[in-house]
């Protein structure tokens, strides 16, 4: 194929990547409310956590979905080689996902076995999170290709840093999840969330700084990218804010406004998601493919752009619509009738 | 049989898919269904409409969350076990998926939450719409689902460069020949599976008598819609059939187990068929039937299977038995819908124990028929992935071994047996319970001798539920 005049690329990595971080964003409250549930100090916060998530969890899976299906659509290239690479944390992911979306329904239905699913809520969302961390670890490590296809090894995926960035996503999502409770509730859980938020984002603030002494050491092309001029006039500033927005953070956590601590965590999450973006740019399977090279053809890129750009603002809007409406902290009498 | 990547990757996608498929099966017929019921109550102001739509919508949260989760494995699957599949074909089948996601699921999940959970919150014209906008929803996502389908079994639209497929006319691409035939089948296969899941549950509540009016309403309404749906379903299926002869005939002398080019073609009741020998053994044949069935006429002919290489030739035995399967359910469905009517007519539809125990009985034929249609559509298509230009083998994830996927398979198969018949006795209890007012399901339950969340630990109400 030719080339054509005007190239998508530029508008389909900004749109896949902030759904991506949507995805992270949305979907990492819910499963960090799955992962701190079984911690609540009262059965009953066990209720009320999942009643806070209740409406918005599968709208929220929704843009994982997305995701998938806009990589392998605009960059089919990296679709094909990253899933293979990924296949077991992939698999688990998925199945641990799924034992804690019907969880919601299951615990909800069928009291007798409630502690069952009440484990297959929290331990399926740590897991799938743990998974979803394993896999952006690998996405740094970077892939073996030979032409088209991966051609590593099923183990590749599983490295020390692998581990590392699957623990501090867990931590992550936990602290999402506290912040989330925060602005949800109040009385003692609500006091309880902030606790739990600052236990997380030490975490979150350790793993953070590991990841950039360890990014470099282990990936040269990174190293050499920070230290080159005009880049490190985006990633020492991108450093420094974190850091900030991780004092920031602990301050709210402290403190009496009961939206800031979600809205600093999205904050910390955005930082951190941008000083990832220009590490990796503009590779989409690092060190071997770029967002050009992987691309789809322009008229595939086309025909979807034009539904997307009509569509995303419908859905952000109906989506809002039904944040709307269950805004505010919980009520206990909303269920099916 | 070879247990190698690509056979175990052809398994553990149809065990994925058929668990899947199911409830797809039952929820775009009850999203409608529901929507139904809402419209009803909102124009009539009649509360039957409403305790049973409510009752429907509990199990209906039930299924479509067991939809969500198995539904977001699927695209996952092409990634991991059919790499090459989605290397080459993404260009053109990939738009069509996305947009499923993009028009469909974004809209269901929206509007689910303030549909299962939102009565309170806002008034019931927008309640209703959110009923409409899930029901509609999901037939979107049918609609682009099948697309992607239909253009993997009668591919147009496109050119080859390099081995891998590219777009050139979206509108062929979307369209394609098989495509408008399979939707119609497929969606009111859905809608028949579940209306005969309503009218047996209808029947169940009937012959309980606890909740004998919302019963009947069940009943009523599910054969009411039968009577119009079942017969169409003939139409559908013989047209699709046509179509299937014109684009696959290969697929459709596998449907009838035809060996050889004859004219007329008779129609084989019943064999045992054998790749190996090119021949059926038992053979129990009409003469006259298939040419009438699959040419309409009575000296048509249609190509044997001996005209196609052997190594091109879809699993004869599966694609023979599954389609008899199907129609015999489809018979079986005919009968029961004529024999309803004929009791309504004579005023004893409810009345009769027996129709209503047969109604009962029969709640898991639309599931059988859907199963067994989709497998004689997706072996009878064997061995490619896109018909006639990549093969099966040549899909698969070059990366992946036996073992790898054996072990995912493993996995999948224990997660389905807990999610699904858990799932499915959650349903049976929210059946038997009725649809009442109240069900008995106890807010926060004393566990380990805690005690309860107090209530005056609640916040007040942040503001009123059912604004003007």
């Amino acid at each position: 194929m030719t080339e054509p005049a005007i190239s998508f690329v530029g508008v389909w990595s900004v749109i896949i990547g902030a759904g991506v971080f949507l995805y992270v964003l949305l979907d990492g409250f819910d499963l960090g409310i799955g992962i701190l549930h079984g911690f609540a100090p009262r059965a009953a916060d066990g209720e009320v956590m999942m009643k806070s998530i209740a409406p918005v969890w599968d709208g929220n899976e929704t843009w994982l979905v997305f995701g998938g299906l806009a990589l392998v659509t605009v960059f089919p290239l990296a679709f094909a080689i990253i899933l293979p690479a990924v296949y077991f944390p992939i698999l688990v992911m998925l199945l641990a996902l799924a034992f804690r979306g019907v969880a919601f329904e299951f615990r909800f239905q069928d009291p007798g076995s409630r502690a069952f699913w009440d484990h297959a809520f929290q331990y399926g969302s740590i897991v799938a999170t743990f998974a979803q961390g394993m896999v952006l670890g690998t996405f740094i490590q970077g892939f073996q290709v030979e032409g088209r296809q991966f051609a590593g090894g099923a183990f590749d995926f599983l490295t020390p840093f692998s581990i590392m960035t699957g623990l501090a996503l867990v931590f992550g999502y936990a602290l999402l999840g506290a912040g989330w409770l925060i602005m949800k509730t109040d009385g003692a859980l609500r006091d309880w969330a902030r606790q739990a938020g600052r236990v997380c984002l030490l975490v979150v603030l350790l793993a953070v700084m590991t990841v950039y002494v360890w990014t470099p050491l282990r990936e040269p092309i990174v190293a050499r990218r920070w230290m080159s001029w005009p880049d490190v006039l985006f990633q020492v500033p991108v450093a420094l804010l974190t850091v900030t927005a991780c004092i920031w953070e602990w301050r709210v956590l402290g403190g009496t406004k009961d939206a800031a601590p979600f809205a600093v965590a999205i904050v910390l999450f955005l930082l951190s998601y941008l000083g990832l973006a220009i590490s990796v740019w503009p590779m989409v399977v690092p060190y071997r493919f770029t967002l050009w090279e992987a691309a789809s053809s322009p008229s595939t890129q086309s025909f979807l752009l034009v539904g997307t750009l009509f569509m995303l603002p419908v859905i952000l809007m109906y989506s809002g619509w039904s944040y709307w409406v269950f805004r505010g902290k919980i009520r206990r009498d909303l269920d099916y009738h | 049989m070879n247990f190698d990547a690509v056979f175990l990757s052809r398994l553990q996608f149809a065990w994925v898919i058929a668990w899947h498929i199911l409830l797809p099966a039952f929820t775009v017929g009850i999203a409608s269904y529901i929507a139904l019921l809402e419209g009803l109550h909102f124009s009539t102001g009649r509360a039957v409409y409403l305790r049973v739509s409510t009752f429907w919508i509990r199990i209906f949260a039930v299924a479509f969350g067991m939809g969500v989760v198995t539904g977001v494995v699927m695209p996952f699957q092409f990634g991991t076990n059919w790499s090459r599949l989605s290397d080459a074909a993404a260009n053109v089948i990939g738009p069509l998926l996305a947009y499923e996601g993009l028009l469909a699921f974004f809209l269901e999940a929206g509007f689910l939450g303030v549909l299962l959970f939102g009565r309170k919150l806002v008034p019931p014209w927008a309640h209703f719409v959110a009923a409409l906008m899930v029901a509609f929803g999901t037939l979107v996502s049918s609609f682009w689902i099948l697309s992607a389908n239909s253009w993997m079994q009668t591919p147009a639209g496109y050119t080859i460069i390099n081995g891998r497929f590219y777009p050139t006319d979206w509108l062929q691409v979307i369209f394609t020949p098989s495509f408008p035939y399979r939707l119609v089948h497929t969606v009111l296969a859905f809608y028949i599976t579940s209306a005969f899941v309503v009218m047996g549950v209808g029947a169940y509540t009937v012959r309980l008598g606890r909740f004998a009016e919302e019963g009947r309403v069940m009943v009523t309404t599910a054969l009411a819609l039968l009577a119009i749906l079942v017969p169409l379903q003939l139409i559908a299926g013989d047209q699709h059939g046509l179509n299937t002869l014109q684009y696959q005939p290969a697929k459709i002398a596998a449907i009838e187990a035809r060996w050889e080019t004859t004219a007329p073609v008779p129609l084989t009741l019943f064999a045992l068929p054998d790749q190996a020998a090119e021949t059926n053994h038992y053979a129990l044949d009409v003469p006259y039937l298939g040419s009438l069935i699959l040419t309409h006429s009575l000296g048509g002919s249609i190509k044997g299977l001996k005209e196609f290489a052997p190594d091109e030739r879809p699993p004869v035995a599966i694609v023979f038995f599954a389609f008899r399967i199907m129609v015999g359910a489809g018979v079986l469905m005919l009968a029961l819908v004529v024999a309803g009517l004929v009791l309504h007519a004579i005023g004893r539809l409810f009345s009769n124990d027996w129709y209503l125990r047969a109604c009962q009985l029969t709640i898991p034929l639309g599931f059988i028929a859907v199963l067994a249609g989709w497998t004689t559509t997706e072996v009878g298509r064997q061995p490619w992935t896109v018909y006639g230009l990549l093969r099966t083998a040549d899909s698969v994830t070059p990366s992946l071994t036996a073992p790898h996927v054996l072990v995912s398979l493993f996995l999948y198969a224990v997660a389905y047996v807990i999610i699904y018949p858990t799932g499915f006795l959650l349903i049976l209890r929210l059946v038997r319970n009725g649809p009442g007012e109240e069900v008995a399901i106890p807010e926060t339950p004393v566990q380990a001798g805690r005690p309860a969340k107090p209530i005056q630990d609640l916040p007040p109400l942040p503001h009123p539920g059912g604004l003007p």
